[in-house]
């Protein structure tokens, strides 16, 4: 199969707005090429004929697994906050986004 | 404003399910309201690695009547889906919501709302209703724009949320609120629900006006703030297209206290979020019996009530839709004609004078301190001639804002009708002493007789017998006619 672009430039610094994690210029080029190589490997699965089998939506067959509505001590303030980097009057700080 | 047929408007509706103990996939409990922050946190709705969400049964249920009461098509197979998003608001990075896809369908789907507008009913077609986490509570110092940073409080992350969307059949502010207000009534009365909680019904509009593009408006946090949010918003459409300009397709931001609507930060696109189903919750079922269960434990709805109203307390129509309107209202209502078994007088004085205080003071029904005993006590206390209905019109307000029996205050504040002959009659000779003039102009004019009455009145601050003042005053006025 030919190596068909799938993934551009645009898209990778798309998907980098959409994670929030800003890229340079060389490894904007470094993702793109690797995300084209990961989608290229799916590609593989393309080769399998699936037109008579029922889509998977999920892995185990339970279904209906439920709790009760009966209330359990929750953490304490102290525990909770305990691995956040900045905390202020029991709070997570974290930065502003608007 | 009444020029209103180009308006298209559709909203997004967001229910906490205030009467569940719990979150909607952890056992933390619900009751975060006025509790210090990050108290009623636990792995999963902080998003710990490792962490396990497991449904809450009765949130199921209580979706279920919902979609039920709404007259929606219930899901016979409901899956969750992971929404993907970096905001602090959830922790995880992702909302846990339902979405429209094979495999698996919302909650409910295709039901309407039918609601009262000027005396005309009119149907909003519910398009679907699904359940999903509310976000965390994010706090900022003073506007948002000025604070060095965001802080975020947990407690609310992962409380039950019910998204109720509407095709875009509303066609005003006004129609908007209206069908909230239903909506909230309708809840109640399910019992799944209260609307007087802060914050527990929020709502996304979506707007558009004929010639221009859909807007959506989000941060609705009330429906007395949606008929504001959304005349501001039609207004601002309207002088751009009247001036040529385009309107612009986007979302906006409800500024409550700025009152006006601005343009938010660019969102995600509804593709971003990269939904797909959530791997650690398995499918729901919902069997043919689960839903006949919940059917049978249906209490009664608001439209059936205001019939049974009409039926049963012979109150005209109006009367028992706006006493429906609230679950509380109607519940009032009742308590009080168990114990005065005057339907219509105790309806007049709920719809018109404790309506009044209320909209007086901006208070809603929930704020209210009248017990029904206390309606049933000062309709009473008129009935026996102890106070006349101008005393009781201006008692009701310390009533219905303090919840002081009616009696209590009319033994405090002296307000008993004065039926005391000896001390009319002195105060009828004093008038008459100070207003010569109007005595000999009611010794031949009817009219100057009621400027004596009032001059009584005016002396007893309205707790003179009217009747008793009346026969006094003709009884003096006869005597001074015989004596001349």
């Amino acid at each position: 199969m030919a190596s068909r672009k799938l993934v551009s430039l645009e898209q990778t610094e798309h998907l980098s707005w959409l994670a929030k994690v800003e890229l340079s210029e060389e490894e904007k080029r470094v993702f793109t090429e690797q995300l084209n190589r990961i989608l290229e490997f799916f590609r593989k699965l393309d080769e399998v004929d699936t037109s008579n089998v029922q889509p998977t939506y999920h892995v185990v067959e339970l279904t209906n697994v439920f709790r009760e509505d009966e209330p359990a001590s929750p953490l304490p303030q102290e525990e909770a906050l305990r691995n956040a980097a900045h905390k202020k009057n029991g709070y997570f700080v974290a930065p502003k986004i608007v | 404003m009444q020029q209103q047929q180009d308006v298209v408007i559709g909203l997004e509706v967001h229910v906490q399910l205030t009467s569940l103990k719990t979150k909607l996939f952890c056992s933390c409990p619900s009751d975060y309201r006025g509790k210090p922050p990050n108290t009623h946190t636990c792995p999963v709705c902080l998003g710990l690695p490792g962490s396990l969400p497991v449904v809450n049964k009765k949130a199921i249920e209580f979706a279920v009547m919902a979609a039920l009461a709404l007259n929606c098509q219930v899901s016979e197979r409901a899956v969750f889906f992971r929404k993907n998003y970096f905001y602090v608001d959830m922790s995880k990075n992702f909302q846990i919501s339902m979405y429209d896809r094979a495999g698996g369908t919302p909650i409910g789907r295709g039901g309407y709302v039918d609601i009262d507008v000027d005396g005309t009913r009119k149907r909003v077609r519910i398009s679907r209703i699904q359940l999903e986490e509310d976000p965390a509570r994010l706090v900022h110092l003073g506007p948002i724009e000025l604070s060095p940073y965001t802080l975020v409080d947990y407690n609310r992350a992962g409380i039950a949320l019910l998204e109720i969307v509407t095709e875009p059949d509303l066609s005003s502010p006004k129609e908007a609120r209206i069908f909230l207000q239903k909506l909230r009534s309708i809840l109640e009365h399910c019992g799944i629900f209260d609307g007087s909680l802060e914050g527990s019904m929020r709502c996304d509009a979506n707007i558009s006006l004929a010639g221009g593009a859909r807007v959506e408006i989000k941060n609705i946090t009330s429906f007395k703030e949606v008929e504001r949010a959304l005349s501001f918003e039609i207004a601002r459409q309207r002088e751009l297209l009247k001036r040529g300009q385009q309107v612009r397709r986007e979302t906006r931001h409800w500024d409550e206290d700025r009152r006006m609507t601005f343009t938010l930060r660019v969102k995600e696109e509804e593709h971003d979020y990269r939904y797909f189903p959530e791997p650690d919750l398995v499918p729901i079922v919902i069997t043919e019996d689960f839903i006949e269960r919940v059917r049978s434990m249906m209490p009664e709805l608001p439209d059936h009530r205001a019939e049974r109203f009409m039926r049963e307390y012979g109150l005209p129509e109006y009367d028992a839709r706006v006493l429906t309107s609230e679950k509380a209202l109607a519940d009032f209502f009742e308590a009080c004609v168990k114990l005065y078994p005057s339907p219509k007088k105790v309806s007049n004085w709920l719809m018109t004078d404790t309506m009044r205080v209320l909209n007086e003071y901006n208070l809603d029904w929930s704020s209210i301190k009248m017990e029904p005993e206390h309606l049933a006590e000062l309709l009473k206390l008129m009935d026996d001639g102890v106070i006349s209905i101008k005393i009781a019109k201006l008692l009701i307000f310390d009533v219905v804002l303090k919840g002081i029996p009616p009696s209590k205050l009319v033994e405090e504040k002296g307000m008993k009708r004065i039926v005391d002959e000896n001390y009319l009659s002195q105060l009828i000779e004093k008038i008459f002493r100070e207003f010569p003039k109007a005595v000999q102009d009611a010794l031949k004019d009817e009219k100057a007789v009621h400027f004596l009455v009032g001059q009584v009145m005016r002396h007893t601050k309205g707790r003179a017998d009217p009747a008793l003042t009346n026969e006094l005053i003709r009884r003096k006025l006869n005597e001074l006619q015989r004596s001349s």
